[in-house]
């Protein structure tokens, strides 16, 4: 018999007879997972279970290889700022189809767990997130073994004025080495290189269009599965209120 | 060893049975529950509803203005000329429109979407019914469109959707409030609903 408390965010919610729900969550402890929830379609529960939600929940199971069921569901985060804005709700849609997508079931990632929930809360109370939403990006392709190297230069081994990516290695090139191949690479925004470097215009643009490129390629392609609508909705919401 | 095989039931009722456990709500039990009733109530309930069904099978499209399912296409609201064509209220499904009507106050058009976009099953705005919506609004005299749609990630995702499409088609674009619902206590209403209701409220 399992039986356990997490922190976790709802990913998908389906309804299941007449009253009840099968919730799926990405977990701090136990990664992504799916659960019943009883009375999880009614009137109680049915808010508590909206995609982006970050809850507090405990699990019960009577065997491992069987579905189990959530209970005593409490919210930690609750996301209705976010109903006003068309850029955070794509986003939160986004990051929930990614993590859905890409994470396997039952595997522990932690650290993502927590850069997900500052990125949720980020995204419900501050308008100017655009550029964590792109590092959360960078840091899932790493937690699922795509990541992209800033160190040095693949060229040159230098460490300064690094400004492409190989999206064949996705590894950094400096501007002197990778000028010449300029049409083939991908721009690196000095935003992903340090949190203290300026975001000018256009940088956030191109942070989208690098870690696209790897997450269709690597993390989805392999899969067989594709770009969730919603990042391409994001993008969109972003540009039309100047901020990519 | 307790209750009825599967392998004793005769295979019509079984039919029946499977059948029925797909509907929504209903599962295997409740389905047998539903058919042994029938069975037992043949002439008030099964005959009829043999004929209820058939008659939704026959009878029963989809308008080809708005989506709703009636037994005519223009179907009764986009063809009742006393309703106010100026007003189109965007929903996602017919059940929608069904609690509209049971409300009794709308007395506009609609438009059935036909679902909410979702990036986690994948629907985009092209399985939805998006394209009929912009070209009603485009050959119509339409004023206003309320995007009448849940208070959910999808539901608000297709709403701000929709808001960026009939930016510039030159009409109103307004959608529902969120809130307190009518005999509910506060100490029993949801964080989220609690704070989109004080977000919203109003001077009395």
């Amino acid at each position: 018999m399992a039986s356990w408390e997490t922190d976790a965010i709802v990913l998908n919610a389906t309804k299941y007879g007449e009253n009840d729900a099968i919730l799926e969550v990405f977990s701090y402890d136990h990664g992504r997972i799916s659960a019943y929830v009883y009375g999880g379609a009614g009137k109680r529960k049915r808010a508590l279970l909206q995609t982006g939600q970050i809850l507090h929940l405990s699990f019960m199971s009577k065997g491992e290889n069987q579905l189990g069921y959530f209970d005593r569901l409490e919210t930690k985060f609750s996301i209705e700022n976010v109903f006003d804005n068309a850029a955070g709700i794509n986003a939160i849609g986004s990051v929930c189809a990614l993590l859905k997508e890409a994470l396997p079931n039952f595997q522990t990632y932690k650290h993502l767990f927590n850069a997900t929930e500052i990125l949720v809360r980020l995204i419900c109370n501050q308008d100017n997130w655009a550029a964590a939403y792109v590092r959360w990006e960078v840091g899932l392709l790493a937690d699922c073994g795509f990541g992209l190297d800033f160190e040095e230069c693949a060229l040159s081994g230098v460490r300064e004025n690094l400004s492409w990516v190989s999206p064949r290695t996705g590894r950094a090139a400096s501007y002197e080495a990778g000028l010449p191949y300029k049409d083939k690479l991908l721009v690196l925004p000095p935003f992903l290189l340090s949190s203290e470097n300026e975001i000018k215009s256009g940088d956030i643009a191109d942070g989208f269009a690098l870690t696209g490129w790897f997450i269709e390629r690597d993390l989805l392609g392999q899969a067989m599965k594709n770009m969730p609508d919603a990042r391409a909705r994001l993008i969109i919401s972003l540009g039309k209120k100047g901020l990519l | 060893m307790f209750g009825t095989s599967r392998n004793n039931i005769s295979p019509q009722l079984q039919k029946l049975i499977d059948i029925l456990s797909k509907v929504q709500g209903l599962g295997p039990k409740s389905a047998r529950r539903a058919v042994l009733q029938l069975l037992k109530k043949r002439d008030v309930l099964l005959a009829p509803l043999i004929d209820a069904m058939q008659a939704a099978h026959d009878e029963v499209c989809t308008c080809g203005i708005c989506g709703n399912l009636d037994t005519s296409d223009p179907c009764a609201v986009c063809s009742n000329e006393t309703r106010d064509h100026n007003v189109l209220c965007v929903i996602a499904d017919v059940a929608d429109l069904w609690a509209f009507e049971r409300s009794g106050g709308f007395r506009g058009q609609y438009h059935v979407l036909g679902g909410l976009l979702n990036a986690l099953d994948g629907i985009s705005p092209s399985d939805l019914r998006i394209p009929q919506l912009i070209e009603r609004i485009e050959n119509g005299k339409i004023n206003e469109v309320i995007l009448a749609l849940s208070a959910t990630i999808d539901g608000q995702s297709t709403t701000h959707y929709l808001a960026e499409v009939l930016e510039n088609k030159g009409v109103k674009v307004t959608r529902l409030s969120h809130g307190l619902p009518i005999g509910g206590e506060l100490d029993h209403i949801d964080d989220g609903t609690l704070m989109a209701a004080l977000k919203a409220r109003r001077e009395v």
